[in-house]
């Protein structure tokens, strides 16, 4: 029971690396366009210089994005749960980045912004802010309303309340934003990245996907993809840990139950 | 202070004075007709009576948790909000154990502690005192997922006792509990009450639990809801479990049953027949809505 978790999903990867490689060398298809999984992983080591670097500036992006959004997100959440009134004022505006797609506001941001770098953080926070924003007020506000009149009861300050009780009560909304957030940072970077399309220093992987297109590069192609696909991956397990880690000893989502 | 053998003595001045309290919410539904009564410390009063008869309402006015409309409560002859300059505490019991599920047992129990800025050493010695007290000495550590109902409940009354409080006010406390744990936990209750002296005012609605543990029942009747009858329960403590099974326990049940009956079958008090037939429209009264 214990090795299924990870025994399975594994096994269903083999086959599915298996059944690609077979058809590859069944149907004779040339590697421009399909690469065999051999050739994506030597290209993957052969090109490391270019990917890894590439790796390297996408995944910095994606952590700033992903600062930049918890912070605000928690900063503007605990902003409406202050008052309804802000909240009501505000909340239309937070739906709009939601809605908003990230490649139609992206040029702009570009042309305002001078730094690549900043413009690209900017686009990707975008991506990833509203999640933390929805999540975390609807944590602050799940309070148990016993326990919200035992506080009040016993004089407890704004701040007591705060610490002891509302941030407490959010944590597992918080943590659920911080899964959906941390994919979009990344997604929202690849994605700016794309739009900016600049080359120079400080290039990412959406950046060697695009020049291994006009080259027809396609190995290339598919190592980054791989490299962008396991950064996701990873960065959602990083999530689920630390998830785990706060709230594995007493939220009914991280308890082990005996089946 | 207290006299040992719980009888009440006239000149102390009462724990408890409400003086014709009212409470009407802000939708226009009367929860309380105006309710004159007087709890000597050392008594245990329990408020009984059907859903909807105000005795949540009741009790939560004399916590301070909602405002009368009209009228005054008094605690140990202060308003709530003075309480303390009467050097008397009181403490509250919800219908669920309302436990933080992040913390452990032991840091449930200090919250009051906590929250009022106590010093850490001292705090923790009555806490761990206050455990001992439900019995629950083994299970500081635990989380409260990990406890049954009945131990939440006892954590949560354990809270209450941590700030060692003369006056408990209980709300259905073991409501949800099953009748075999219920009895326990009020057995229980009775030996805290007198080993500390207490004074408690108890919500139920239950006729058994009232006999059992009350040395006065005050019952109550909905829509709207008011105070109708008081029965005094002469019974000596300890009350064993005998006590449940015996003539006398049957009898006062019966006499609270009759009376609650009574009114029921009355209605209520002419002055208030546009309430009623607003109220009684419905099958459920909304005048709970507190709870």
């Amino acid at each position: 029971m214990k090795h299924q978790k990870w025994l399975l999903p594994l096994i269903v990867a083999v086959f599915a690396i298996a059944l690609w490689k077979g058809l590859v060398v069944a149907l004779d298809i040339k590697p421009f366009l399909l690469p065999g999984p051999d050739l994506v992983v030597q290209t993957l080591i052969k090109d490391w210089g270019l990917l890894g670097s590439a790796l390297f500036n996408t995944l910095r992006i994606t952590f700033f994005a992903f600062l930049a959004a918890v912070v605000l997100g928690s900063l503007i959440a605990f902003a409406f749960v202050q008052s309804k009134w802000i909240e009501t004022a505000f909340f239309p505006y937070a739906v709009l980045l939601q809605v908003t797609p990230i490649v139609a506001i992206a040029p702009l941001i570009i042309i305002w912004v001078k730094n690549p770098t900043v413009s690209l953080v900017i686009c990707a926070t975008i991506v990833a802010l509203f999640p933390m924003i929805s999540n975390t007020t609807l944590g602050l506000r799940s309070v148990n309303p016993g326990l919200a009149s035992y506080f009040k009861m016993n004089r407890a300050s704004r701040w007591q309340t705060l610490v002891r009780l509302r941030i407490p009560s959010a944590a597992p909304y918080f943590f659920g934003g911080l899964r959906i957030s941390s994919g979009l940072a990344l997604i929202g970077a690849v994605v700016a990245e794309f739009v900016a399309g600049t080359g120079g220093t400080g290039v990412g992987l959406a950046y060697q996907i695009l020049q291994s297109g006009y080259q027809l590069n396609i190995p290339r192609m598919f190592a980054a993809l791989l490299l962008i696909t396991v950064a996701g991956v990873l960065l959602f397990v990083l999530m689920n840990w630390l998830s785990k880690l706060a709230l594995g000893h007493w939220h009914e989502s991280e308890v082990k139950h005996e089946e | 202070m207290l006299s040992s053998d719980q009888s009440i003595i006239p000149n102390v001045s009462p724990a408890i004075e409400i003086l014709s309290a009212d409470k009407t919410y802000s939708n226009g539904t009367r929860a309380l007709e105006p309710v004159d009564l007087k709890i000597q410390p050392g008594e245990f009063v329990t408020l009984l009576g059907p859903s909807g008869c105000g005795k949540s309402t009741l009790l939560k006015m004399i916590a301070g948790l909602l405002a009368p409309t009209d009228g005054r409560i008094l605690i140990w002859s202060k308003p709530i909000d003075r309480v303390e300059s009467s050097g008397h505490k009181l403490a509250f019991v919800f219908q669920e154990a309302t436990l933080m599920p992040w913390s452990r047992v032991r840091a449930n129990v200090c919250l009051p502690l906590d929250l009022h800025g106590d010093a850490k050493d001292e705090a923790e010695k009555r806490v761990n005192d206050s455990l001992e007290l439900v019995g629950l000495s083994k299970f500081a550590d635990a989380y409260p997922r990990e406890l049954s109902g009945g131990m939440q409940m006892r954590v949560s009354i354990a809270r209450a006792l941590v700030t060692q409080p003369d006056l408990l006010l209980m709300d259905e406390p073991f409501g949800a509990l099953d009748e075999i744990t219920r009895n326990k936990l009020d057995s229980d209750l009775l030996d805290l009450w007198e080993k500390k002296k207490l004074t408690v005012v108890f919500v139920t609605h239950s006729i058994y639990e009232a006999v059992y543990l009350s040395t006065r029942v005050i019952v109550m009747a909905a829509r709207p809801g008011r105070v109708v009858d008081q029965v005094n329960i002469d019974e000596p403590y300890p009350r064993g479990h005998d006590f449940r099974v015996s003539s006398q326990f049957a009898r006062y049940a019966k006499t609270l049953q009759d009376s609650l009956l009574r009114a029921a079958a009355m209605g209520a008090p002419a002055h208030s027949a546009s309430d009623v037939s607003t109220g009684s429209a419905s099958d459920e009264p909304t005048n709970e809505a507190a709870q």
